[in-house]
């Protein structure tokens, strides 16, 4: 087969209907969004008839892949780091159910936070479930990593870890494809008592997990992901990671490194690689994507063995992605850079699109709440987050998805009133219910504004759960009907929505405002393809 | 051969209809070709950036290291300026010297463009202009590529065809129209390598 120009999602993607896929499930998020979009496109996976459709959010999504496995079949999860958190509880106890059909668990850092709230380094996750983990450094290996996975996960009876970074998913490169396997039909667990977790069963399950480790220790050091090239050198030893070893690798122009290089993409860490190269040399570097997971331990808590060079003892930079200069600079050969950046460049932060309803509900807010100052609107996720910047300056927090409703209930349970919470519609179903569940059963007065383009914007317009449902959500929850105000965010609008919202901001108890209108990103998306098909 | 390649712009001007081209033709040139996208957040108006690499021997590396690139294309002047620290000492700038202004603080654009004439190796051309009399004003990005072309080690069929393969989903007359732009832009920095 012939080589293919992948983005290293895509590559995943591919690699995952070509390693026997029946079904992916996520939630969307940069930089991992990619991957489910892929294989919705695609022909292949629409003939194998895989389930490949977005899921509320990602713990609904990990589970249900858990019970794809339960089933006797493969399926993947696929979400960027801080969904790892809202799936963690499925997650870490997946590793003491075990598996039936293999799980892949996609989970996309962003160092250097190009699209986050944080630089969450996902591997840490995997050590506390104690699975293995697999870390690409280019596309044909996360194509590779990605088809064989499912048999490593089967092998052993945990969900595998797939770890990426924004430059992997979002980098393309040439990839060749392998003949695509069969997917495998549904058959139940040999053990009907395997995923019941009550103690006793959990306990048994638990020292498997533990006796388990020496398994996969012996599988990183036998993979083919994992490498140890020796050099000259021995002043210094590099264990480097995933991307990292590129960016090693980058400053050699022969491809010939000196020094004695482990290259780690599969862990737990190859434990007889590791103490050969402890041994062989006088002092050891780790290159490694995030944090310092990997230089933690080589290093241990008292430091007293070897000098071993990194993140931590400031070699390299504490926070932030890698790239070739850092890591030029580490290897004490620190490359020229071009010239500054002259001072007439400015700034140019992301914005709402023009003619956003976003703006209009921003606009509106800030004049209903003239009267009563700033400082009490509390946001969430999504496109609106960017009413933060001027010319709005609307918001004063953005924490977690579902965390608008919540903080302003706690904030109005403080006694801060009037009470704000803009939370979007995708966020909203994600994580926002249960939210407004708690104020509606305390009667706490807060006003919630529901922001709903019908769609999950930030991340380039993806179906959102509950899209025209919104309504009926919250007087299922039991919101007062008279305090659900629907209106329509547009400038011609602008005195009445004021007014409706000021006329809420009094009220004592649950208010939810829900302001309706499509982003105007999907809507000419679909206006262009209604007018193909005309 | 190697060309390490910044291409630059802001969210939503299309500088991966450039980068895609330029991965098509060096692809079916039997070329290696690293490419790193920006999507995500920054796509939403804010300034984007994408990593170009192309070489006949394998390639390292996703990002080209700062004071690597061989070539700065950007589809905005300003943007052009923002880069500069990538560029190699013998590097190009290949610029559109039209400004997109969605910021309150964007400089007067004599100032921008008085910085670019500072620098010994720059190609700034009004691309919009030259779109227009190409036949559309939408087509800018592909005149900055092919301003940019003589400057990449591909032959400039292989571009052609890459535009070929980019545009030949929506017609021959779409087709004929980009590579209008392609060899106009061309046409405006031969000779100067
Ligand atoms: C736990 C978690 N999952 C996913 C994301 C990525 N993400 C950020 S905003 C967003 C979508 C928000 O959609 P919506 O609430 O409808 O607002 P819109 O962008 O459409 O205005 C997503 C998926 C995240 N930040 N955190
Ligand atoms: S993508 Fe849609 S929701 Fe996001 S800023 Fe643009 S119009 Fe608004």
């Amino acid at each position: 087969m012939s080589k293919q120009l992948f983005l290293g999602d895509e590559a995943i993607a591919q690699g995952a209907i070509d390693g026997g896929l029946s079904g992916i499930y996520a939630y969307p998020g940069t930089p991992s969004t990619e991957i489910m979009e892929y294989v919705q496109g695609s022909k292949q996976a629409a003939e194998r008839d895989i389930h490949r459709q977005w899921s509320s959010n990602e713990k609904t999504a990990m589970e249900a892949a858990l019970g794809m496995s339960y089933a006797g079949k493969r399926s993947m999860v696929c979400f960027k780091h801080v969904g790892l958190n809202v799936a963690a509880d499925s997650f870490v106890n997946a590793a003491v159910t075990g598996v039936n059909g293999g799980v892949v668990v996609v989970s996309a850092d962003d160092p250097s936070m190009h699209s986050s709230q944080n630089e969450q380094d996902s591997r840490f996750y995997a050590k506390f479930a104690m699975i293995p983990i697999l870390e690409p450094s280019n596309q044909q290996e996360a194509y590779d990593m990605m088809y064989t996975a499912f048999e490593l996960s089967e092998r052993v009876n945990t969900p595998v870890m797939l770890r990426i970074t924004t430059r992997m998913a979002h980098s393309r490169a040439g990839v060749e494809p392998r003949p695509t396997k069969e997917q495998r039909v549904v058959s139940l667990p040999e053990d009907p008592r395997q995923f019941v977790l009550l103690p006793a069963i959990a306990r048994r399950n638990y020292r498997k997990l533990l006796a388990m480790q020496d398994v996969m220790v012996d599988a990183s050091e036998r993979s083919p992901f994992n490498s140890y090239t020796d050099g000259p050198k021995r002043s210094m030893g590099i264990i480097a990671t995933g991307i990292a070893h590129n960016y090693l690798m980058e400053n050699f122009a022969d491809g010939q490194c000196p020094y004695p290089v482990l290259k780690v993409s599969q862990y737990p860490l190859p434990r007889k690689l590791v103490e050969r190269l402890y041994a062989e040399c006088d002092s050891i570097m780790v290159l490694e994507e995030g944090a310092p997971v990997v230089e933690e331990l080589i290093r241990g808590y008292m430091n007293n063995g070897k000098p071993v060079h990194g993140r931590l003892d400031g070699t390299l930079p504490r926070d932030g992605e890698l790239n070739p200069n850092l890591v030029a600079a580490a290897l004490g050969s620190p490359r020229a850079e071009g010239g500054p950046v002259p001072s007439v460049v400015k700034m140019r932060p992301p914005s709402l699109c023009q003619g956003c309803g976003h703006r209009d509900v921003y606009e509106a807010l800030n004049k209903a709440l003239e009267p009563y100052g700033t400082g009490r609107v509390f946001a969430d996720i999504g496109c609106y987050t960017l009413g933060a910047l001027p010319p709005f300056n609307a918001i004063n927090s953005c924490v977690d998805m579902g965390a608008s409703i919540t903080m302003a209930k706690g904030a109005a349970d403080a006694g801060l009133q009037p009470a704000v919470a803009v939370i979007g519609d995708s966020t909203f179903t994600h994580s926002g219910m249960t939210g407004l569940l708690d104020a509606v059963n305390e009667g706490a007065s807060i006003t919630v504004i529901i922001s709903d383009n019908s769609t999950t914007g930030m991340t380039g317009g993806q179906q959102s759960s509950a899209t025209g449902r919104i309504i009926d959500i919250c007087k299922g929850i039991g919101v007062d009907p008279d305090h659900i105000k629907v209106i329509t965010p547009l400038k011609k609008n602008l005195d009445e929505n004021v007014r409706t919202i000021a006329d809420e901001l009094k009220h004592t108890g649950v208010s939810v405002i829900i302001p309706q209108r499509e982003c105007i990103q999907t809507a000419s998306r679909k206006a262009k393809a209604a007018a193909k098909t005309e | 051969m190697k060309n390490d390649i910044v291409l630059a712009g802001v969210g939503g001007q299309g500088i991966l209809s450039i980068a895609a081209a330029i991965g098509h033709a060096a692809v079916s040139s039997n070329l290696n070709i690293k490419q790193a996208e920006v999507h995500g957040m920054s796509q939403r108006g804010g300034d984007v950036q994408s990593h170009l690499r192309v070489s006949d021997r394998p390639i390292a590396s996703d990002l080209v290291p700062a004071g690597g690139a061989d070539l700065i294309i950007s589809v905005e002047p300003m943007e052009a300026l923002r880069y500069l620290p990538m560029l190699a000492p013998s590097g190009w700038v290949v610029t559109s010297t039209t400004p997109f202004v969605n910021i309150p603080d964007y400089p007067p654009v004599e100032d921008v463009l008085a910085e670019l004439r500072q620098l010994k190796r720059c190609v700034a051309i009004d691309a919009d202009a030259i779109a227009k009399e190409a036949g559309s004003a939408r087509a800018s990005n592909i005149v900055m590529l092919g301003a940019a072309s003589t400057f990449i080690d591909i032959p400039f069929e292989r571009i052609e065809e890459g535009i070929r393969a980019l545009f030949g989903r929506k017609g021959e007359q779409v087709v004929a129209m980009n590579l209008k732009a392609l060899r106009a832009g061309r046409a405006h920095s031969e000779g100067q390598r």
